[in-house]
Formats: structure tokens, C-alpha cells, sequence
């Protein structure tokens, strides 16, 4: 009972998605305007640790948490590729994930969206030149979208997601959820 | 006949239009109860529409009953649906299939994605698959002593026949013997939906997964039909609990505004249900996969005692 | 001739003539005759019961062959009924045994094969029309004789011979306690027929008695708990087409018997004995599927659920016996015709899972579920065939386990009509426990596919595997279709069955009225369903389906490896194991498995953290063997032992008893003058 009195009290504690610095996201190839329209309600993401030190990660959870609430644009986290439309890739592509990535795209079916997340995703970070890192995630799979940040603020990777759909609220000006 | 026919359609069309919905406003629910906005209850509609576009992706050791499966698992679950009262009784329907014909045609769904879970090969599937049919297993005593006591005070195993002599015998509802008897299908559903305490729906970690876990190899339009069935199979055993234990509100005539009644009373009936779902999922935390057993003999214990309690207060 | 008598003798001939094929011919020859000759055979006993249930004829035979009383035959309703499950059941396991026995060729198995199994099948013909009592007995003990023989052909495998040993021993015990049912039953006077024994008067304490001894009689036979212990032992060892007959026909003999004689000959008695067949019957469907998902060995784990199917008639029936003894004439005729449907599906659904696990161990040369796999697609209508043997058996609507699963439910639940307390709380329980069952089956069989036939191949033989010839997958096909036929049918079935009861037991002439629309309506229980409308609603529900979906879904398809998570490759040995799959299940009935595990890994010797083998090993409890033969076997041993120590083997003691006894006698003879 005291439990439903906290929630009760606390309420809705969902921030609204603020404007942020459009640096932070870097938009490397443009998602189809079908892929973008079937899946720019409802995506299911699968999140893919390619080497990263969980800093990344660690941001990532909080998206789904009340402030930053990642469902209401309709995301929602899905445990196989299968079920998943949009790869959120973390990390520097060490040698034994470099196979495991590839296959996870493969088994993702189309079409898909692939959100690189953290600057080790886009030029290996502090790792770079290490004997275990294969390279970015872009030498392995196709990456449409690269949210820089070491780690990148949740707001920030949701918008890297939104703009990768086309659904940032001030971009396309649609009367969506804030 | 006509009528009836027309009448086990549009049940039918109901219930398949309401599913996702269902499913949606549990989420919406858990989601507010979480102190977050959550994604719309309309939500799952968008995303079967998503999932009826995407490719299907298919592993090379599946077989031809990889691919019968989610068409087997929908049509059982759909003909559930027809059969079970949703909106009028008694229906010619009704004659087809009665409350043991509704429980073996969603073990018939749950035998092929079993099946389906074990035939790609993958060892995720096999987990999923031998929990699946456990926990099933496990449910059907209380299910048959369920059924027992309701077909015991209404002479007869037919749907129809059960709401009518609740309707014509109002006190029975409150009997000792149907509250328990809704207490223990309220545990069942629970099991057989894949709900917490038994099963988390949202949950990511395979090891924790029974129904999830079953169907991690399937993607595209088969993953929708799978997604679409367990939400009607959510829909028809709200359907049971509610317009059998407080059927009043079925039409009993197919008058266009009893019918109209019919749906905006089911609907209420669900959203309700519905609340009780979502309270009690936040509340409670999954149990461990060998404590579930522990869970579903309480249920049966409470099925047992319906039995006794109507045969005693005769 | 009466057609009748001619369907028997053409019926009598074709098994004859079988059986001496097979001496007197070899190789192909000889099978092919064995073949025609058991089907031709089989085909006049099908024929013959269902002449005789369509007509409503009763045949009538006798002959001075048998000394004393001479051989009697008669066909009543439950005969014909119980010669249409030999025929059918006999007429796919001939087709079948044709293909299958190729691997005796050669041999003098195959000379021992093909006689007893006519033998066999022509002891059950007889039997079943058995109208005395001396006439029952013969060609009961033929029967498990021949069966006998038939346990013991591949006597070259471990453990045939043990298995053929326990059949003998329990089939003879059992054979003992029907001798002195019948004797008590006749009242002393064998010569009696079964209508002088209708008819004698019986004091209740007797009738009591030769329930009881008739029960123990028919319980070996059966299978019954915990009577049972031989049957996972004897069927598996058997060739899978004699598999097919032992476990669809020769333990329903049993259930035969135990209607002829507390039913027939007995006229029915009191409420205890229809309470403890049903006691037994729940128990005996509740631990034989328990036992069943333990098991590995596909045809081990065939025959637990012949146990457990044997105990579900067993619940009908006793249900009819304890609703005739209440007054519930009605009723108890839905009991009885809801275990004898269920008689004749078990015969039609586990003799097509015999005959495919037969035909699983033709191509791989293995029961074992751990080393089979992907079988799927290298036998392609062996799996289709036995995933409907599996659904039926698994109760699915539409097939036929489900329709007289269905009747069985509905007979239990009519015991809400009888106000007794016992009843009231007995039967929800006999309910749970049958529901428990069937989830339980459900759970077994998909393991039994699932590890047999789906995904990869876990051994050579297996990834080797071909489908089998053309007369294996006929003797397949006939029994799919009639699982298929009698599910979908019990509007005509149910009123056969039940115009076959009419009469016995002076159950009045009530046939009960199942049709497509009309209910099921037996005196206060009503229940409704239509399996046909049912296969046919869901039938064309999964094609609209799948015709929306084309039109209007996207079609693409891409083939792709099994997701796990990213690893490179896929083997045999990353695929769930049937021990595994039962893991759960062994977990929450541990008290009753009570399961001792024995694991040893073999560690690369330089690092603990690198493991070179795992060897695991998971043996159940046998609480019978354990706590009820085993006892019994050591006292006897023990007791024969002590009688030993008489028959010494000394000569000299030899003639001093006889010394002594003669010096005794004259005593006696002096002292009484």
C-alpha cells in the first residue's frame, strides 16, 4: 500500500526531450523514407556492447528509466535481432566482437537502422591504435547515425535514435510526444 | 443460423481488434505506475503494422513446422477467441466447443510453439520450450478442477450454459465456491499469459524467459502472429473471467443495442481486469522458475476447496 | 455358413497359414506370406467386429476340440468391439512387419518371428469370443505365451532376456489368479459356460473374492499399478511392430476380461469396486506418464505411456462400475463407452508411435533420444506420422485422444449427480489427476519429437538416417488415418459403442445420442462439442490467415543461422538434450524421482579452467522394484531356500521318507480300523 502512496505522490516524472547541440549527432548515410516511415512509430532496439567500458551502457539504461522514458516515442529494448529494427552499437570493435557483430546484423532483419553510440564507436576512443581493436563500427557494419560523447548524455543518444527515424520533435515539427 | 454465424464473427472480430489493445493499456498502466509517460495503449497496433512489413529471417536448421507453427498457434487461439462469450450467449457456437475444448486448443498452441522453440535448434528455444510446457503441465489440474465446480452448479461443461444459470442464479456469484474458483483462474491466467509473478513480459535475459524465450528465433510477419495470438489469448481468458464469473451484460438477444451494450460492457469488464494486472505486476517481483510450481499448487488447492465448498453449501 | 462364421474361418485360415509360411519358407518369401497372411487375417477380424457391431449379430461356434468342456465361441457386443481393435491394430502391424523384419533374413529369428506373430494374433481373435471358461484360459495362456516368444526373438540385445523372464513370471502369476477366479465363479464346476455363470448365485463375499482375483488376473495383463513393472521391460525389447500389437491389443485383453467378468459374468457389485479400478486407473495414468518423462529410450518411454493410457480407460471404467452400483444406468454406459473409445484410439495412436519409433530405429539403429535428431528432414512422412501419433496421444483436439479424453472428463464430472461424500471429493481429484496426465503427455511428446526429429542430428547414425520402405510407411499411414477418422467422427462412434454395451450387466438399452449439433445429453450432464466443425473452423481460420497475410503482409525471406548471440558456428552439442528438456519436471517431482546424480568432469591437466569431458548421469528411483519385487523375489528365495534343505539330493534321505512315511501310514490305517 505505502508502495502505491510513493508512486501516487511522486507522479509523472518524464523531462521532456530538450533541443541539445546538434553537433553531438552526425547523420553518416540517410535511412530510406520507407525504413523511416514503418518504423517511426514503433522500433524495437537491440543494444550491442562491441568492446565498450559500460559508460556507454550505463547511459543506455537510463533511457528506459522514468525521466528520460525512451517508450514514449514508441522504443522499446528487445532481447534477439530477430525481433529488433535499430542496432544501438557501443564500443570500440575488439577482435572477438568483430564476427559477433556482424552476425548480429545479419540476423536482424530488414529493414534496419544502425545507431553508433560513444566516440569509441565512431574513432575508437582512448583505445585507438590497440592491438585488440579491429577499428570503428563503421568498418564492419553500415552505421547511419553516430552520437559522439564520452559517454553521451541519454537525451543526446535518444535524439541520435529519433534523428536516425526522423522523428526529433523540432526537425520535423510533427505534434508528437514531446 | 445466420445470426449466429454473423453474431461468432464479429466475437471473433472483436476480440482480434481488442487484443493489442489490451496488452497496451496493461503497458500503459505498468508504465504511469512506473512514474513515467509510456508509450500510447494503442501502441501494439503499431507496432504488428511494423512487424507485417519486416523481412522474416529464418535459420537454416529450422524445418517446415518452424514456419506451420505461428499459423497453427494463431488460427487455435483465434477459434478460442470465436468460441469463448464475449459479446452474446448462448450462441450455435457454443455447441462447437465448451470450456475443455477452449483449454485443449490453447495446449494445442502451446504443444506447436514448443515445438517451434525446439526446431531451430538453438538452446534458448529448447529452455524456453521445456519451461513452457512445465508450466502449462502444471496448469491444467487447476483448470480442469476449475471448470469442475462451475460445470457442477451449471450441469454442464457448455460456456453458454454456465453464464446463463450465474445470470438466472445471481446469489451464485458471490458463492464461496466462485470466488475461489475466480481466485484460482486468476492465478492460471497469469501462468498461461506469461505474466508476472511467473514469467516477466519485458524482461531481456533469456535465462529468465518462458514464453519470450520460445520465440526469439521468429521475426517479421510470423513474430506478429505469435505477438498478436499471446495478446489474444490474454483477451480470452479476461473474456473467461469475466463473463463467466459476472456474466451480466452478455446480450441474450441480437438486438443491435444489446449488442452495443454487450461490447461496452466486455470493454469495461477488460479494462478492469486489465488495472488488476498492471497493480498487481508492479507490485510483485518474478518468482523463481522452481518456486512457480509452489505457486500453481496453491492454485489448485484453491480450485480443490471451490469444489468442496459447492458440494458442501449445496 | 453364417457370413459370420465364414469371416471366422477365412480369419482362422489367414493366420494359419502364416504361421506355417514361416516355417516352411525363408527370406522375402517368407515374410511376404507371414505378411498376407496375418493382413488377410486381420482384415476378416475387422471385419467380422464390425459386421458384427453394424448388424447386431451374435455369432455362435462350438466344438468338441477342447477336452472337458469342448471349444465355445460366441460374439457378443463387446467382442466384436474388441475384435474390430485387434483387426485393425494387426492389419497395420502386418503391412508394417513385412518392411521391418528384412533385418531377420536369414536368420532362424525370422522363422520364430513370423509364427508367433501369427500365433499371437490368433489367440487374440479367439480370446475375445471365448464363451467358456476352460476356451478363455487356453487361449490365454497361448497368448502370453506367444508373446513370449515374440519378446524373445532379438535375444542377441541386453536385456531381452531378463525382460522375457519378468513378462513370463507377472503373466503366469496373473494367469494363476484368473484360474482360481474362474474356479470360485463356476462355483467348482468348470464345465460351466459363461451364460451357466450369469446365472449361478453368489453369495456377496464370494462375488467380492472373484472380483478381486479377477482384477489381480487382469491387472498383470494390463499393466496396472503396480502390477506394471514388466511392461517397460518387455515392450521395448520386442520387435516394433509386435511392440505395436502387445501395447495396442494384447494389455487391452485385460480390460476386456475385467469388463467380461465384473461386468458380464458378475452383473456389477458394489461402489468399492468401481472406486478402486478408478483409484487405480488415476494412479497408475499419473505415475506411467511420470515415469514416462524420465525416460530416453524411445520405446521405453512408448511403453510408460501405455501404463499411463491403460489407466485412463481404467478411470472410465471404473467409473462406469461405480455409477452402475449407484443407480446411474445412463451414466455408467457413458463411462464404459468413454474407456472402450479410448480402447481403440490408444490401439490406433500408440501403435503408430511404436511403428514410428520402429522406424526410427530401422534407419538409425538407436532408441536413444540423446543421439537422434534432424530426423525431419531425412524422414520426412516418418515425422509427419509421428507427430500425429504424438498430438493424438497428447489429448489436441481435433484427433482421437482428445474426443475420448473428452468423454472421460465428462463421465467424471456426472459424479457431481451422486451425493456421497466420498464422491464428491474423489472425483475432482480423479479429475485433476487425469488433466495433470494429459499436460504431462503433452510435455513428453514434445520432447519425444522435439529431441527425435527436430533440429540437428546429434550422432552419424542419425545424420545418416534414410526413410524407410514403402510398407513400413503404409502400416504408418493406415493408423494416421484412422487417428485422423475417429476423431473426427465420435458422433458415429459413441452410439456404436454404446448399442455394444447394451444388455451386459443389465445396463438397460440407453444408446446416447452424439450428433454434429445435438448435445451429449445423458440424464443431468450435458456438454457439447463438434471436433469436425472444430478441424474445419481451424483449418479455414489458418488459411485466411495465411491468404491475408500474402496479400497484404510483406513476403520477403531470408535464411540465416539460428541466433546465439553471435557465436561462430553451430553444433550438434549446443542443442538442449533431452535430460535437459526434462530437467524442470524432474526438479518438481523430485520426491517422487528422488533422483541420484552422478557428475564427473575431466579437467585438462594443466588448468582446472579448461574441461576436457562431462559426464552426467541421472538414475530415477524404481520404488516398485525397489520396495515391492524386490522384497517379495528375496522372501521367495529365501522360502525356497528352506524348502531346499528337504530335497537334499541323498538318496538315503530319499528312502528313509519314504520309509517313514510308510511306517506313518500304517499307523494310521491300524489306529482308525
Amino acid at each position: 500500500m505505502l508502495l502505491f502512496l510513493k508512486i501516487l505522490k511522486v507522479g509523472v516524472v518524464t523531462e521532456p526531450l530538450a533541443a541539445g547541440e546538434p553537433d553531438v549527432i552526425e547523420v553518416a548515410r540517410e535511412v530510406e523514407t520507407k525504413a523511416r516511415r514503418l518504423l517511426g512509430r514503433a522500433v524495437a532496439i537491440r543494444e550491442v556492447d562491441a568492446g565498450s567500458c559500460n559508460g556507454c551502457e550505463i547511459e543506455i539504461t537510463g533511457l528506459t528509466g522514468p525521466v528520460y522514458d525512451s517508450e514514449r516515442f514508441g522504443i522499446h529494448f528487445v532481447a534477439s535481432p530477430r525481433h529488433a529494427d535499430l542496432l544501438l552499437v557501443t564500443g570500440p570493435v575488439t577482435r572477438n566482437m568483430e564476427i559477433p557483430l556482424r552476425k548480429t546484423y545479419e540476423a536482424t532483419p530488414d529493414p534496419k537502422v544502425v545507431v553508433a553510440v560513444g566516440d569509441c564507436a565512431r574513432t575508437c576512443g582512448v583505445f585507438r591504435g590497440s592491438y585488440a581493436i579491429v577499428g570503428s563500427v563503421d568498418a564492419v557494419i553500415p552505421v547511419d547515425v553516430f552520437v559522439s560523447g564520452c559517454p553521451p548524455e541519454p537525451a543526446d543518444i535518444l535524439r541520435g535514435i529519433l534523428t536516425a527515424l526522423d522523428r526529433l520533435p523540432t526537425r520535423t515539427g510533427r505534434r508528437d510526444d514531446p | 443460423m445466420t445470426v449466429d454465424v454473423m453474431m461468432a464473427a464479429a466475437q471473433g472480430l472483436l476480440a482480434l481488434a481488442l487484443a493489442p489493445a489490451v496488452v497496451g493499456l496493461v503497458r500503459w498502466l505498468k508504465a504511469r505506475l512506473q512514474n513515467r509517460r509510456g508509450a500510447p495503449p494503442w501502441q501494439p497496433y503499431r507496432e504488428l503494422r511494423k512487424l507485417f512489413q519486416k523481412e522474416v529471417v529464418v535459420s537454416r536448421h529450422a524445418s517446415w513446422l518452424f514456419h506451420l507453427a505461428p499459423f497453427v498457434v494463431f488460427a487455435s487461439t483465434l477459434a478460442v477467441a470465436v468460441i469463448v462469450p464475449v459479446l452474446a450467449v448462448p450462441l450455435l457456437v457454443d455447441r462447437i466447443g465448451d470450456l475443455l475444448v477452449v483449454v485443449y486448443l490453447l495446449l494445442l498452441g502451446t504443444f506447436f510453439l514448443a515445438l517451434a522453440g525446439l526446431d531451430p535448434g538453438s538452446a534458448f528455444g529448447g529452455m524456453g520450450a521445456s519451461r513452457g510446457v512445465t508450466v502449462a503441465a502444471l496448469a491444467e489440474p487447476t483448470l480442469a478442477v476449475a471448470i469442475f465446480a462451475l460445470a457442477r452448479s451449471a450441469g454442464s461443461t457448455n460456456l453458454g450454459e454456465i453464464a446463463a444459470r450465474t445470470i438466472a442464479d445471481p446469489l451464485s456469484a458471490v458463492s464461496p465456491g466462485h470466488l475461489l474458483a475466480f481466485a484460482a483462474l486468476f492465478i492460471v491466467m497469469l501462468a498461461e499469459t506469461g505474466r508476472l509473478p511467473i514469467d516477466n513480459p519485458a524482461t531481456h535475459l533469456e535465462l529468465t524467459m518462458i514464453h519470450e524465450a520460445m520465440v526469439l528465433e521468429y521475426s517479421g510477419r510470423y513474430l506478429a502472429l505469435i505477438e498478436w495470438a499471446a495478446a489474444l489469448k490474454l483477451l480470452v481468458f479476461f473474456a473467461l473471467l469475466g463473463n463467466l464469473f459476472v456474466p451480466w451484460g452478455l446480450a441474450r438477444a441480437f438486438t443491435l443495442e444489446a449488442v452495443m451494450t454487450a461490447a461496452g460492457v466486455f470493454a469495461v469488464k477488460v479494462g478492469v481486469l486489465a488495472v488488476a494486472v498492471a497493480v498487481l505486476e508492479t507490485r510483485v517481483a518474478k518468482l523463481r522458475l522452481f518456486r512457480v510450481p509452489e505457486l500453481l499448487t496453491a492454485s489448485f488447492v484453491l480450485a480443490l476447496l471451490a469444489v468442496t465448498s459447492s458440494f458442501l453449501l449445496r | 455358413m453364417t457370413p459370420e462364421l465364414l469371416l471366422l474361418a477365412v480369419s482362422v485360415a489367414g493366420y494359419t497359414g502364416g504361421a506355417l509360411a514361416a516355417l516352411a519358407f525363408r527370406g522375402v518369401a517368407a515374410r511376404a506370406l507371414v505378411a498376407a497372411g496375418a493382413l488377410g487375417g486381420s482384415l476378416a477380424t475387422l471385419a467380422l467386429g464390425a459386421w458384427c457391431l453394424a448388424t447386431g449379430t451374435t455369432l455362435a461356434f462350438a466344438a468338441p476340440w477342447l477336452p472337458l468342456t469342448g471349444l465355445a465361441l460366441r460374439a457378443d457386443g463387446l467382442s466384436a468391439f474388441f475384435l474390430t481393435v485387434v483387426g485393425l491394430a494387426a492389419a497395420a502391424a502386418s503391412i508394417y512387419g513385412f518392411g521391418y523384419s528384412a533385418h531377420h533374413d536369414g536368420r532362424d529369428s525370422l522363422r520364430l518371428l513370423g509364427a508367433m506373430f501369427n500365433v499371437l494374433l490368433l489367440s487374440l481373435t479367439v480370446q475375445v469370443l471365448a464363451d467358456n471358461a476352460l476356451t478363455f484360459l487356453v487361449t490365454w495362456e497361448v497368448m502370453s505365451l506367444s508373446a513370449y516368444f515374440l519378446v524373445l526373438v532379438e535375444h542377441d540385445q541386453p536385456g531381452t532376456v531378463r525382460a522375457a523372464n519378468w513378462y513370463l513370471a507377472v503373466s503366469h502369476a496373473g494367469f494363476a489368479a484368473l484360474i482360481a477366479a474362474f474356479l470360485v465363479l463356476a462355483a467348482g464346476d468348470m464345465t460351466g459356460s459363461f451364460a451357466a455363470m450369469r446365472s449361478v448365485g453368489l453369495t456377496p463375499g464370494t462375488r467380492d473374492l472373484v472380483f478381486l482375483l479377477a482384477l489381480v488376473g487382469f491387472g498383470t495383463k494390463a499393466g496396472v499399478i503396480p502390477l506394471h513393472v514388466w511392461l517397460p521391460m518387455a515392450h521395448p525389447v520386442a520387435p516394433s511392430h509386435v511392440s505395436a500389437v502387445l501395447s495396442g491389443v494384447v494389455i487391452k485383453m485385460g480390460v476386456y476380461g475385467l469388463m467380461r467378468v465384473a461386468l458380464d459374468l458378475l452383473g456389477g457389485g458394489p461402489a468399492w469396486w468401481g472406486g478402486i479400478v478408478l483409484g487405480l486407473g488415476a494412479v497408475s495414468a499419473l505415475l506411467g506418464v511420470l515415469y514416462a518423462l524420465m525416460e530416453h529410450d524411445l520405446k521405453r518411454l512408448l511403453a510408460y505411456h501405455s501404463v499411463e493410457n491403460m489407466g485412463i480407460i481404467l478411470l472410465g471404467v471404473g467409473a462406469g462400475l461405480m455409477f452402475q452400483s449407484y443407480g446411474l444406468p445412463a451414466l455408467a454406459t457413458l463411462g464404459f463407452v468413454a474407456g472402450l473409445y479410448h480402447t481403440l484410439n490408444h490401439a490406433c495412436f500408440k501403435g503408430l508411435l511404436f511403428l514410428g519409433a520402429g522406424s526410427v530405429l530401422y534407419a538409425t539403429r538407436t532408441r536413444n533420444m540423446e543421439d537422434l535428431g534432424g530426423l525431419i528432414t531425412r524422414m520426412p512422412r516418418t515425422a509427419v506420422c509421428f507427430l500425429v501419433g504424438a498430438a493424438a496421444i497428447s489429448a489436441l483436439p481435433p484427433l482421437n485422444g482428445f474426443a475420448s479424453e473428452w468423454l472421460v472428463f465428462q463421465t467424471l464430472m456426472g459424479g457431481a449427480l451422486v451425493p456421497r461424500p466420498e464422491v464428491a471429493i474423489g472425483m475432482p481429484i480423479a479429475v485433476a489427476m487425469l488433466a495433470l496426465t494429459s499436460g504431462l503427455a503433452v510435455a513428453c511428446f514434445v520432447k519425444a519429437f522435439g529431441i527425435t526429429f527436430l533440429a540437428l542430428p546429434r550422432s552419424t547414425e542419425a545424420a545418416r538416417a534414410r526413410e524407410v520402405p514403402a510398407s513400413m510407411q503404409v502400416g504408418m499411414l493406415v493408423l494416421v488415418g484412422m487417428c485422423v477418422a475417429l476423431g473426427l467422427t465420435p458422433f458415429l462412434v459413441v452410439p456404436v459403442l454404446s448399442r455394444a454395451l447394451t444388455g451386459l450387466g443389465r445396463l438397460p438399452m440407453t444408446p446416447i445420442g452424439f450428433s454434429l449439433h445435438l448435445p451429449l445429453s445423458v440424464a443431468g450432464v450435458t456438454g457439447e462439442m463438434s471436433p469436425l466443425l472444430l478441424a474445419v473452423g481451424v483449418a479455414l481460420l489458418g488459411v485466411l490467415t495465411a491468404i491475408v497475410l500474402r496479400l497484404l503482409a510483406d513476403r520477403r525471406l531470408r535464411v540465416g543461422d539460428t541466433w546465439g548471440c553471435g557465436r561462430i558456428g553451430q553444433t550438434p552439442r549446443m542443442e538442449y538434450t533431452a535430460t535437459a528438456f526434462a530437467e524442470p519436471l524432474r526438479r518438481v517431482f523430485a520426491e517422487l524421482y528422488r533422483p541420484t546424480e552422478d557428475l564427473s568432469i575431466d579437467f585438462h591437466p594443466k588448468s582446472k579452467y579448461f574441461v576436457r569431458t562431462i559426464a552426467y548421469r541421472s538414475e530415477v528411483q524404481p520404488w516398485f522394484e525397489r520396495l515391492l519385487y524386490t522384497p517379495f523375489l528375496s522372501a521367495l528365495r529365501g522360502a525356497a531356500a528352506g524348502v531346499r534343505q528337504v530335497q537334499a539330493g541323498s538318496l538315503h534321505l530319499y528312502l528313509a521318507y519314504m520309509t517313514i512315511t510308510l511306517l506313518a501310514l500304517l499307523v494310521v490305517a491300524r489306529w482308525s480300523r
